[in-house]
């Protein structure tokens, strides 16, 4: 039998990029997957045959550019393909929205809507991206350990220093103003229009159950804007053969180094010796030890499930049980048989405003309006859709003409008041697209085929616990020194040998590597 | 406002005093009579009958129940057999002590917990992936302590069935006037003497009985303040008075672990995971920061420092749980711990006190002072360090054929 130095469970996006460094360094690693194939929430499947769907994330993710270089990804296949504009917003007037990359040609489209916002629009890029330059470096740190009493202990704050610097004064206080507000007291400090405050703040509530009038939901926008890359509020474009092919040059890369990866081959205990992680227990009943595990599964699942509870400290299991998960959102896969008409746009524009993101949230108070049933356990009556169609860049993933549109649909929330998702799913898919209708009237006619993921099946099929994306929302308050739970934010779980690697730690989701490589480098400093 | 407790039409119509205090939400009385001395003399030489509904109660039952109770608790609940009552502590991640109580195993998957404070959400954050039902059935049964010598004379007489033989912390299911009740040979005064818990629409009917036959065994009811006295002298350490549930701290300083408190024999750190394994191991290793002790206080020393002022000895009427300092020498200049509560003990003919010291001036025969304050003016009493019990009779655990006199197997140095 093999020797293994580290054992990693899951092969998820950031599974593999930890698999990747850590092979890197010499260390010899297993990956141990449950699904037949890697990748986790980023995967490409043909859902129906012909048509090369991301099931769950979609468009470029946000996989850091200094991972990419790293693991040389472009050179194992991983092309993207940038769009622009960034956004699509139709509005039910038959006017519409579009974000471009260039910010004067942004102000161009905002001017049809208010003169004042447009001129505002330039000053609050211009901050909004020295803020998130913050965010994202912060994003690139291990957490402070605070302590759980206090913040006595100033030394704990120094990895901070490095993102803050540059910052200056004036733009410190900035930060710490806006990140605990709401998303929308933001905007409305700068806009008047509230279709252009709907379009700008949707991306900050699409990964979380909070509506844009929750406090921190400013933060979640700074952490999109941060991570996109495209100086502005979300990412745009594909990745060449789905998100499946991101995780599949990810676990190329991480082979070629050494690592090892086994599919179809679920964890169901860690075992633990002489109050050390020990090694793990396969479905199959095989063990397989090491002296050291990763966890690249959800903080509830690995603390609550794979470790046995009852032999884990009280104020551990506490602290998981807290963490807030709730996921909200339904995936609507569409197969189509050409490109759809959106009413408020030309045929010949079609094409070249569509290929980014495109957004149904028409106002900011739609998008409240939206989040309000979520509090009662209700689905949104008028949902927030968040669209791409990637066969507009990459017609590779349908047959001839063909397109697919993808949709997330929000709030959907986890746990219905009334009735189960199976009772209420169709009437779910009714709501959404009879809301796509309003904007794209001949839908329902170009659909060939039709997949839907309500949150019970995003949970089943991709062990996310509530069908959070996250591993836990995206929250203020289990953000850094917090994420998963106080006083383990440093990849360290309480169980000596065993670290955490997925978005369930710092910095948090979307497919940006981060956590996996953050969790290596830790790792690494352990190992030396 | 506080609530009656099941018992309580039958308190309030004995309690002449109306002195009342709140214990948990409900009235107790502190003493029955203007003053508690025949109450505390009823537990030595006769029974004394104290109303405890007001402990919190709680049912376990299930496959997982002795799991999660070992989970929780410091005591080895697998040795625990159906039947048997046992003592013991439960503390947080840090080993700091959070409640004591008894619990008794009523069957192989069946236990019943007492505490001094809420603790269904303790117990319910610790049973994840446990098949294990847990009750708060504090409301649902009333509780009585029947203590002292002719206490079991006394049950014998009015059980259906015998308890004669009824052994130290063991439990049995009988009927008193009919009316079924769970009895425990337990209690908080280190007497001989019984807990009796019974649904609360019965609780009326089992007092009248015991009141209807008590006289005969020189029964009375009795109050807080004749119970504190005993269970000092019994050494037992209370919640609130010797110590504070680290759930209610809120400071580092306030919080004891079970090792500091004398409950050390309560810890099994040889059984699987418990909350506060890690922490208590490793301060058994290191020992234990502060020793739980009595001290006897030297009379003469108290005579000495009242005669200052032209004063004849005084002596506190009722036992007192505030925090004193305990100093080594007679300066005041070198603290070494504080005595928690102390009680003038009629039976002894002793001033004694619990108390918390350093493990250099624990030592048994150790010579420590108390602060005491005379009319404004503070003074060091000498005291001599002594093993607790102060106070303890072999009727306690003995049986039916143990001499019922007032001897003492436990006490000064
Ligand atoms: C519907 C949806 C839409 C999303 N859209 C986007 C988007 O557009 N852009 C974006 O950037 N992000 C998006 N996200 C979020 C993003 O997909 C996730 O945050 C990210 O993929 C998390 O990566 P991870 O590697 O940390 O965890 P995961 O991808 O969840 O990987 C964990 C892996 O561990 C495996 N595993 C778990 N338990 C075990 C076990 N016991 N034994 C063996 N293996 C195990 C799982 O099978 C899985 O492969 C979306 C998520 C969802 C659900």
């Amino acid at each position: 039998m093999a020797n293994y130095d580290i054992l990693i469970v899951g092969a998820g996006h950031n599974g593999l990029v930890a698999a990747a460094y850590l092979a890197k360094a010499g260390q010899r690693v297993l990956v141990l997957e449950k699904q037949p194939g890697v990748g986790g929430a980023a995967v490409s499947e043909e859902l129906s045959p012909g048509y090369h769907f991301s099931t769950c994330a979609d468009g470029t993710g946000y996989l850091a550019p200094e991972i990419q270089k790293d693991l040389g990804l472009a050179g194992r296949g991983l092309s993207i393909l940038p769009a622009d504009p960034v956004v699509f917003a139709p509005l039910p007037d038959g006017n519409h929205l579009t974000f471009w990359r260039d910010t004067a040609r942004t102000a161009g489209e905002i001017e049809r809507l208010s003169k004042r916002d447009a001129e505002r629009y330039p000053a609050f890029v211009e901050l909004m991206g020295r803020v998130a330059t913050v965010v994202g470096g912060i994003a690139r740190i291990t957490p402070p350990d605070l302590p759980d009493v206090g913040l006595g202990d100033l030394r704990a704050m120094l990895p901070l220093a490095g993102p803050l610097r540059g910052l200056g004064r004036k733009h410190v206080s900035d930060l710490l103003r806006i990140l605990p507000m709401p998303v929308a007291d933001l905007l409305d400090e700068y806009f008047e229009s509230d279709a252009l405050k709907g379009a700008i703040a949707a991306s900050a509530v699409r990964d979380i159950t909070w509506g844009p009038q929750e406090a921190g939901t400013a933060y979640t926008f700074l952490y999109n804007w941060a991570l996109a890359g495209t100086g502005l509020f979300r990412s745009a474009g594909v990745v060449k053969g789905g998100m499946g092919a991101l995780t599949k040059s990810l676990a190329a890369a991480a082979s070629a180094l050494g690592a090892e990866i086994r599919t179809d081959a679920a964890v169901e205990r860690i075992l633990v010796e002489a109050g050390r992680a020990a090694g793990v227990l396969l479905a199959g009943g095989e063990r397989i030890e090491a002296p050291l595990l990763v966890s690249n599964a959800d903080p509830r699942s690995t603390f609550l499930e794979l470790l046995d509870p009852t032999l884990q400290s009280a104020r551990t299991v506490q602290h998981v049980r807290n963490i807030k998960y709730r996921g909200s959102a339904a995936r609507i896969h569409l197969a189509l048989s050409e490109l759809p008409e959106f009413t408020s746009l030309a045929a010949n524009e079609a094409p070249s405003r569509l290929c980014g993101a495109i957004q149904i949230a028409p106002s900011l108070t739609y998008l409240q309006r939206a989040y309000d049933c979520v509090k009662y356990g209700e689905f949104s009556p008028r949902p927030y859709l968040d669209l791409s169609i990637p066969t507009l860049l990459d017609p590779g993933l349908a047959p001839d003409g063909h397109h697919i549109l993808s949709i997330t649909a929000k709030y959907a929330p986890y746990s219905l008041r009334d009735g189960d998702w199976e009772t209420r799913r169709e009437a779910f898919v009714k709501t959404v697209l009879d809301t796509l209708a309003e904007y794209a009237p001949k839908i329902r006619d170009l659909v060939v085929h039709q997949h839907v993921f309500t949150p019970i099946d995003l949970e089943e099929r991709f062990s996310l616990p509530e069908a959070n994306p996250h591993h836990g929302e995206m929250t203020l308050d289990q953000f850094l020194h917090m994420r998963p739970i106080p006083g383990h934010a440093r990849y360290r779980a309480p169980l000596p040998g065993l670290y955490l690697c997925g978005a369930g730690a710092h910095p948090g989701g979307n497919v940006t590597g981060l956590p996996g490589r953050n969790a290596a480098r830790e790792i690494l400093a352990d190992k030396r | 406002m506080p609530l009656p407790t099941p018992f309580h039409s039958r308190t309030a119509a004995c309690c002449t005093s109306q002195s009342w205090q709140e214990w948990s939400g409900y009235l107790a009385a502190n003493s029955y009579q203007m003053e508690h001395i025949q109450e505390y003399i009823a537990v030595r030489t006769g029974s004394a009958l104290f109303d405890v509904s007001p402990l919190y109660k709680y049912h376990l039952r299930g496959r997982d129940a002795a799991r999660l109770l070992d989970r929780v608790v410091t005591r080895d609940v697998s040795k625990c057999r159906t039947g048997q009552v046992i003592y013991t502590a439960w503390c947080d991640d840090d080993g700091k002590i959070i409640d004591d109580g008894t619990l008794a195993r009523v069957g192989e998957d069946f236990f019943r917990l007492t505490a001094a404070i809420p603790t269904l959400d303790w117990l319910q954050q610790n049973a994840l992936a446990m098949q294990v039902e847990i009750e708060d059935v504090s409301p649902d049964y009333g509780a009585l302590a029947l203590q002292g010598p002719t206490s079991r004379a006394l049950l014998q007489s009015l059980v259906e069935g015998d308890i004669s033989d009824l052994g130290y912390f063991r439990i049995v299911d009988e009927k008193i006037a009919g009316v079924p009740l769970r009895i425990s040979r337990t209690g908080f005064t280190g007497d001989l003497g019984y807990e009796l818990f019974v649904e609360a629409e019965h609780a009326e009917t089992l007092w009248d009985a015991l009141l209807e036959h008590g006289l005969d065994y020189q029964m009375r009811p009795a109050g807080l303040q004749a119970l504190d006295m005993a269970r000092i002298e019994a050494g037992l350490v209370q919640l609130d008075a010797d110590f504070t549930s680290t759930r209610q701290t809120i400071f580092d300083a306030q919080r004891n672990t079970p090792y500091e408190l004398g409950l050390g024999w309560t810890v099994k750190l040889g059984k699987d995971f418990f909350v506060g394994q890690e922490a208590l191991r490793a301060e058994k290793a290191r020992g234990p920061a502060l020793q739980t002790v009595g001290i006897v206080i030297d009379l003469a020393g108290v005579e000495s420092a009242y005669s200052k002022f032209g004063m004849p000895l005084h002596l506190p009427y009722t036992s007192w749980n505030e925090a004193t300092p305990i100093y080594s020498d007679g300066d005041r200049r070198n603290q070494v711990g504080k005595a928690t509560s102390g009680t003038w003990s009629p039976i002894l003919k002793q001033y004694v006190a619990m108390t918390r010291l350093k493990p250099q001036n624990a030592a048994l025969g150790s010579r420590v002072y108390i602060e005491q304050s005379i009319e404004g003016k503070r003074f060091a009493v000498p005291a001599q360090v002594v093993a607790m019990p102060f106070f303890d009779p072999p009727r306690k655990r003995g049986d039916a054929n143990t001499p019922n006199t007032p001897g003492n197997s436990g006490g000064s140095a």
